[in-house]
């Protein structure tokens, strides 16, 4: 197994440069250096001088990918795109287009994008799960029946909208809880509730849909129908035979998303006042600061990669027939 | 995935034992048939337990110790981008900036016009005239005379900065961390973790480093370009001190530190502890509201040694993010992504109520607080709210004091008399808001290019075709109706380039623009489209149609990229041209895309405004100056508008102390203008701010944002409302879960009878299978 994972880890690398190539290319297509600075440096009264000394203090007075006046090797390593993107590999994040330090920045937001995310996925994950086995437990009824509707209406309905009419109806019609905000330790609790509930129920048609067709397949499978056959009752069918056989397609889902919650979600922590990793990344979207955007669009990736890596592993504890060579 | 490889086939996980599965089957059905009960049992006794534990309203966003403290509440949608006063420049900025440091003039609280009074000056500026020859010259002595300007600046004694680490000192006098070893800087994360701090009495000296820093290499100051045009000297030290930099990198790495203290500044220097002056070249009488604002508010030099200490910058800790002032508030906790909290200053030298103001401002019980020590308010909790539904919701919950009123929320908030002034709704009434508009220090505008064939001309009969073209559209685009729907009426069609309540500004028949308005019956009228037409017609596109190739005439419209909201107000420009038979083609672009468009003078017709620095005509009228176009010259003229007359006439007038001279020139100049339309004067920004009945002393100032020690808050009064207004409505979480339990009972009921009959279904479903 050790082979297998140092072999995806060296396969990770050329990935990055190219996750880093195609963030680099589409960002300068969009913002010029000069863009950058004169957003840094405001609207009014900004000098072409001041251009210039903003982006030779940062080093964006290079060419973009290739220094024709250079020699040798200091053709390409003379350049934004070498500078920037190499020291990333070493997790020198660098310092923000404000002058702030990313590094910085990332570790104290991830834990606020946890503290929605972590509960989310976990709670998601199990109600998910029942939903879909109640709903094949009780499979060509009323409940299947509306519970398919419930699902399609839910899948339907966009994610903003849960979050506006949460927080109108729990919010601002009910006052249990707060519309937006956040705190620290265990004063976090509170804003989290909200949060968390929309997340479940806006993830739950679509995710409650999705388990169900696995299990109405594995419930077609010989295994179940002599686990039937030694009477076993319907829930430890349910329960211990299909959710067992079922669990390389959800964990395939659900372990690759795990490293990526460190990442938060881009319009909850918006709405909710969320002081995580999704709504840095917005922030630097809209601020066009590539620094910013570069390293959470690297950091993105490379969770992605682990979240894979995670899920293979996952696969050979979930089922002993599998070796990872 | 390849990798993985299946070594045996899949078996049943039948490893329960069948009668281990089997025999407590009763008795799980029969846990499962109590446990919803007790579900529910336990909700409620957690519900009372919560409701029994919270005192308060559930919903208070704020931890229960705040409760009935003298706390300003307030939300932030932007994260400031500096605290430096050097480089702050933004609105949202000096929101903050403002209450911490002390330039020596504000403005006055009350007063209109806006009235320079001195901050932490002990009197107004000594202004004096120089010729070439260093002669003192009469106050009223011509600009050519007038080689230099210096402005003695005296402050009070006795002021003291906010504590501060960067003051603190050992036994031996010597300061505690201003060389840091890089052990002790593991422990420190944040400002607050340097166990000691200290202050030191402001003077002279502070404020003349600061104006050193302008021209700091390292720092970006916005205005270092147009003061390095005034204060004398300042270009040149800001030469010296980069070869001194950049030779200090040399030999001792990044981390050098640049003491300013080592490189005197001839346009400012300090004539004693207390005194300072700053020399000008030539006469710049706009200086003084400079003078008002954070960039010119003292900075110890303890400061600038304090922070460019080696491993400081990487924890943010530095003056764009701990500020370090005299005012009267300082930043406690800067936490921008979530909240930034400012707490009264203990240092504060102290100030107190204005005592007048305005007609009016008594019986609006402005002036009940007069002579009362500064400042009121204890804390100030600024929030992060990014979105507007959520900030709307919390400041009608009463967790907000005061609000501005989206689109969105307008019509809940405001609605028009029958005289057509603006109020609350009866629902904001009976919540006891109030209402407060004040007509923004600001211009938004239409502009033309006048470096384009079509709307600017080429040769003199082109010149001035393309001037009737622009006057016909001037006529044509009915700014009344834009502000009705597109601003909810929160506007003033302009005029000209200067706002309201800025000198220069006339109101009334004298203050109207004769090519767009007629005045009728005691008020401006628009101009029929008749005449506008008419000077279609004349500038050679009779009923939209060029006359040389009876081709349409076809405009383009270059905007930002916009959202689906905004088609609306872009149909509706549409419409305005068809009103004349021109075709408008918007040209939709981001808005880099568009400073370019801009700056190489590639648009045709844009958008665009402008808010004052101060309160000067000068800060409107150089928009229009020709030196200050922007193609070529990187000014702030967008239009590239240049009349040599205009132009002249601009020189003679930015010098000039207001009077009755300097109005009959502002007058020619806006006739000039007005006659010319570079621009289509757009309107100008009403604003409308809420405010809750706690909230006390409000006086909407555009120009002094240093407001925060004014205001008052009744926080007993507060809690009542809040705790009113926010009692938690338990029904519908109850009706729910009664719901869902009861939902349960038929799929628990089915559950049963099929467990206890599975056996036997199977069983009968396999014979008749087979």
């Amino acid at each position: 197994m050790l082979n297998y994972i140092i072999r995806r880890v060296l396969y990770a690398i050329p990935i990055l440069i190219g996750v880093n190539l195609i963030t680099f290319t589409l960002f300068f297509v969009v913002n010029t250096p000069d863009d950058m600075a004169r957003m840094q440096l405001g609207i009014k009264r900004v000098t072409p001088e001041a251009i210039a000394k903003w982006k030779q203090e940062r080093g964006y007075d290079k060419p973009l990918m290739f220094s024709s006046s250079d020699e040798g090797f200091a053709k390409l390593t003379n350049t934004i795109f070498f500078e920037k993107s190499a020291a990333m590999f070493a997790f020198r994040f660098g310092r923000a287009d404000d002058g702030r330090d990313i590094a910085y920045e990332i570790k104290s937001r991830m834990v606020p994008s946890l503290a929605i995310a972590l509960p989310v996925f976990l709670l998601g994950l199990g109600v998910y799960i029942v939903f879909a086995l109640i709903m094949v437990f009780f499979r060509a009824t009323y409940v299947d029946f509306w519970g398919v509707v419930l699902c399609v209406a839910l899948m339907s309905i966009s994610s903003l909208f849960y979050i506006i009419a949460g927080q109108f109806l729990i919010s601002k019609l009910w006052h249990l809880v707060p519309i937006s905000g956040y705190g620290q330790g265990l004063d976090a609790a509170k804003f989290l509730v909200l949060p968390v509930i929309i997340g479940v129920i806006s993830g739950a048609g679509a995710n409650t849909r999705w388990y169900r067709t696995l299990f109405l397949e594995e419930m077609g499978k010989d295994y179940v129908r002599t686990a039937r056959a030694k009477g076993l009752p319907e829930s430890i069918v349910l329960f211990g035979h299909v959710l067992r056989n079922a669990m390389i397609p959800i964990l395939t889902g659900a372990v690759v998303v795990i490293p990526l919650l460190f990442l938060g979600s881009l319009i909850a922590e918006s709405f909710f006042g969320i002081p995580g990793l999704g709504s840095y990344t917005i922030d630097a979207i809209n601020s066009q600061d590539f620094a910013v955007v570069r390293a959470m669009v690297f950091l993105g990736s490379l969770l992605y990669i682990v979240g894979l890596i995670l899920t293979d592993i996952s696969y050979t504890l979930v089922d002993p027939r599998i070796r990872l060579e | 995935m390849k990798a993985a490889v299946f070594t045996e086939p899949l078996k049943p996980s039948s490893l329960s034992p069948l009668a281990r599965a089997t025999v407590p089957l009763h008795d799980r059905i029969h846990e499962t048939g109590r446990a919803i009960p007790r579900c529910l049992e336990y909700l409620l006794v957690i519900l009372t337990a919560l409701m029994c534990a919270c005192s308060g309203p559930w919903n208070n966003p704020y931890p229960e110790s705040d409760t009935g403290k003298n706390i300003l509440y307030g939300a932030f949608a932007e994260r400031p981008k500096h605290l430096d006063p050097v480089q702050s420049y933004s609105s949202n900025e000096i929101l903050i900036t403002a209450q911490i440091y002390e330039p020596p003039l504000q403005y006055h609280y009350l007063k209109r016009p806006y009235e320079l009074i001195p901050a932490s000056a002990a009197k107004m500026p000594i202004v004096e005239y120089f010729d070439e020859k260093g002669t003192r010259l009469p106050d009223n002595a011509r600009d050519e005379q007038i080689a230099y300007t210096i402005y003695e600046i005296s402050i009070m004694p006795g002021i003291r900065f906010q504590p501060h680490p960067a003051f603190a000192k050992d036994q031996q006098g010597e300061f505690l961390y201003h060389r840091l070893p890089e052990k002790e800087l593991a422990d420190i994360h944040k400002l607050g973790d340097f166990p000691h701090t200290d202050s030191r009495e402001l003077t002279a000296e502070d404020y003349v480093f600061q104006i050193k820093r302008l021209a700091h290499p390292r720092l970006h100051s916005p205005i270092f370009g147009l003061m390095s045009d005034y204060i004398a000297g300042l270009k040149e030290y800001a030469e010296t001190l980069r070869a001194a930099d950049e030779a200090q990198l040399k030999e001792q790495g990044r981390d050098a530190y640049l003491d300013l203290n080592n490189y005197p500044l001839a346009g400012a220097e300090t004539v004693d502890r207390y005194t300072y002056r700053v020399k000008i070249n030539g006469k710049y009488p706009q200086f003084k509201y400079w003078l008002a604002m954070p960039f010119f508010a003292p900075i110890p030099w303890e400061a600038e040694r304090f922070y460019n200490q080696k491993g400081l910058a990487e924890k943010n800790i530095n003056l764009d993010w701990y500020p370090l002032g005299t005012g009267p508030y300082m930043l406690t906790e800067n936490d921008p992504n979530r909240v930034m909290v400012l707490e009264k200053n203990p240092n504060f030298h102290g100030e107190t109520y204005p005592s007048e103001g305005m007609p009016g401002d008594g019986q609006a019980g402005l002036l009940g607080d007069a002579g009362a020590p500064l400042p009121f308010i204890d804390k100030v909790i600024y929030s992060r709210e990014r979105e507007s539904i959520p900030r709307w919701n919390k400041f009608l919950q009463g967790y907000y004091d005061a609000s501005n009123i989206g689109s969105d929320s307008f019509d809940q908030a405001v609605q028009l008399t029958g005289q057509g002034e603006a109020t609350v709704t009866e629902a904001m009434q009976e919540q006891g808001i109030r209402l407060e508009t004040a007509v923004a220090t600001s211009t938004n505008y239409m502009g033309f290019n006048m470096l384009d064939p079509v709307v600017g001309g080429v040769g003199k009969q082109g010149r001035e075709a393309a001037r009737k073209l622009r006057q016909a559209i001037s006529i044509a685009v009915d700014y009344e109706e834009y502000v009705s729907i597109f601003a909810n009426g929160r506007g003033v069609p302009a005029q000209g380039p200067i706002a309201p309540g800025i000198a220069g500004h006339r109101e009334g028949k004298e203050g109207i623009n004769p090519v767009v308005y007629d005045w009728v019956d005691g008020r401006p009228r628009r101009k029929p489209i008749e005449a506008a037409r008419k000077l279609l017609a004349e500038a050679g596109y009779p009923d939209g149609m060029d006359a040389k190739t009876g081709a349409p005439l076809v405009l383009y419209f270059d905007v930002t990229t916009r959202g689906t909201e905004d088609k609306s107000s872009l149909d509706w420009m549409r419409k305005q041209f068809r009103k004349l038979n021109i075709q408008l083609v918007v040209r939709n672009t981001d808005y880099n895309r568009f400073q370019d468009k801009i700056r190489k003078g590639n648009a045709q017709i844009f958008e665009w405004g402008w808010n004052a620095d101060y309160p000067d005509p000068e800060n409107f009228l150089f928009l229009l100056y020709g030196p200050q176009r922007k193609v070529g010259n990187e000014g702030e003229n967008a239009a590239n508008y240049s009349n040599p007359e205009y132009n002249r006439l601009f020189d003679r007038m930015k010098n000039m102390e207001n009077g009755p001279k300097r109005q009959q020139i502002i007058d020619r100049m806006i006739t000039i203008l007005r006659h010319d339309s570079p621009w289509l004067w757009g309107y100008h920004p009403k604003e409308y701010g809420l405010y809750h009945a706690w909230y006390g002393n409000i006086k909407a100032n555009r120009l002094s944002n240093n407001n925060v020690k004014y205001f008052r808050i009744d926080a007993g009064m507060r809690e009542q409302k809040r705790s009113e207004w926010n009692k938690p409505v338990l029904w519908p979480a109850i009706a729910g879960l009664i719901v869902l339990v009861a939902s349960m009972i038929p799929a628990v009921v089915v559950y049963r009878r099929r467990e206890r009959g599975a056996g036997i279904t199977s069983t009968t479903t396999e014979i008749h299978m087979s």
